[in-house]
């Protein structure tokens, strides 16, 4: 989707804030509980990171610009959580007491499993998927792709040409898995150089290299 | 038309009340407040598991682990080659890996290029070697400027590069999760994969700094 979540190359947004590495991790007690929720989750298999990076980039775009990353993080996860059927408004509001979720999930993750499976993390290639489209060396253009769903195809690349310089394999499509299957796919790291993707404002000599699956991409040679 | 007239609901609730009771952050503390409770009492959620989950990225997984790895590959060329060619194979060896940093790529600096990582759509970054990532890599104005205009971003981080340099801007679109190996310092020959370590700060690996002088860390 064209939201202000995509926000390669936009203007306006201010100087950067910087913070030492020795800073707190989080800012607020509530910030952890946000967190390790959100981490504790995924093994309940209920919803996938796709949905809920799309979850996230459907906060309405004024308080996704209002909001800190955290916040943004609880909006998603209420957003997906109730779209689940897991939660609902009316037990966030107090109006009704907790109801019994009774969709198919996996078990909780328990205390002593939780450095294991946050070790192993998960798996996002795939050994069968399409055939691919392109080869390292092919010059491709991002498409001119505008969907209401989710895309990982950043606005400031589409119908800009670069060049495919690493394969890196059949992965599950993002763009897909927030949305059904995971209709995998080739990934490639293409490089774009600065003045193609920026013009005169660009400069000469730099590249921005984006990861884009074989659909973000058509061919330009 | 005059004047609007004085506001009376500064008038009727003082700054103090109006703050106690309209904060966003005390309204955000107690939905999460609440979720939580929903979660842990459908059965979906340990508490436990969730204060486990803080302390691993509070106190455990941070950027020391990847500082750890750099300043191995400093000293290991058998070792930078092999992190080069398989990142996550590399940093395995040395007992980091998992969510968020499930296919690590590095990328190396040289006097020739400077690289520098974003994600321009979220906040993707390699956990298991650098932890959380800080606010900044996850707000509008590093996400929406550093792939148009790389240079001023680092010389805002006092990271000034010549011109004669390529600047490589590793936008983290997919899984893949990249960590920039910072040029050792000058003046750190013989010096202990500890020592080094410290000069190796999360900046320098998510390529807006260089690593840092031994001067500056009293390494020496």
């Amino acid at each position: 989707m064209d939201g202000v979540h995509d926000m390669g190359g936009m203007h306006g947004m201010g100087p950067i804030e910087m913070e030492d590495e020795k800073g707190p991790k989080f800012h607020a007690d509530w910030e952890k509980r946000v967190f390790a929720i959100n981490n504790a989750i995924g093994p309940l298999k209920i919803r996938n990171i796709d949905e809920s990076r799309h979850a996230r980039e459907r906060m309405k775009p004024s308080d996704y610009m209002a909001s800190s990353y955290y916040q943004i993080w609880l909006d998603g996860l209420v957003r997906i959580l109730s779209e689940k059927g897991v939660i609902s408004d009316a037990e966030m509001s107090g109006a009704i007491a907790s109801q019994p979720f009774t969709g198919a999930h996996q078990p909780a993750l328990a205390p002593d499993a939780m450095d294991m499976v946050m070790d192993k993390g998960a798996t996002y290639t795939r050994d069968t998927g399409k055939t691919p489209s392109f080869k390292v060396g092919d010059k491709v253009q991002g498409r001119n792709i505008h969907p209401s769903g989710h895309t990982r195809l950043p606005r400031y690349a589409r119908g800009k040409t670069g060049e495919v310089v690493t394969d890196y394999g059949l992965h599950a499509f993002a763009d897909a898995n927030a949305h059904g299957p995971d209709d995998a796919q080739h990934l490639y790291s293409v490089r774009f150089s600065s003045q193609e993707l920026w013009g005169a404002d660009g400069t000469d000599g730099d590249y921005i290299y984006i990861d884009l699956w074989d659909d973000h991409l058509e061919d330009a040679s | 038309m005059g004047k609007d007239p004085p506001s009376a609901t500064l008038e009727m609730f003082p700054m103090g009340h109006t703050h106690k009771h309209s904060d966003p952050l005390s309204d955000t503390a107690l939905r999460v407040k609440t979720l939580e409770s929903l979660l842990v009492e459908k059965g979906l959620v340990d508490p436990a598991t969730l204060d486990a989950l803080v302390d691993r990225y509070e106190n455990k997984v941070g950027p020391r682990n990847g500082a750890a790895v750099i300043a191995k590959a400093w000293g290991d060329p058998e070792y930078k080659a092999r992190l080069l060619a398989d990142a996550s194979a590399a940093i395995a060896e040395l007992g980091f890996a998992g969510a968020q940093g499930e296919e690590l790529i590095a990328k190396e600096n040289t006097d020739d290029i400077h690289n520098v990582v974003v994600c321009t759509l979220c906040s993707c970054y390699p956990w298991p070697v650098l932890g959380l990532p800080p606010v900044w890599y996850k707000s509008a104005p590093y996400r929406s400027r550093v792939v148009r205009e790389p240079r001023k971003v680092l010389e805002e981080f006092g990271t000034a590069v010549a011109a004669d340099v390529e600047v490589r801007v590793w936008d983290s679109t997919a899984e893949t999760r990249y960590l920039v190996i910072p040029q050792r310092p000058n003046g750190t020959e013989g010096m202990s994969e500890q020592d080094l370590s410290d000069l190796v700060s999360r900046d320098s690996m998510i390529g807006v700094t260089r690593a840092l002088d031994p001067a500056d860390v009293g390494a020496i």
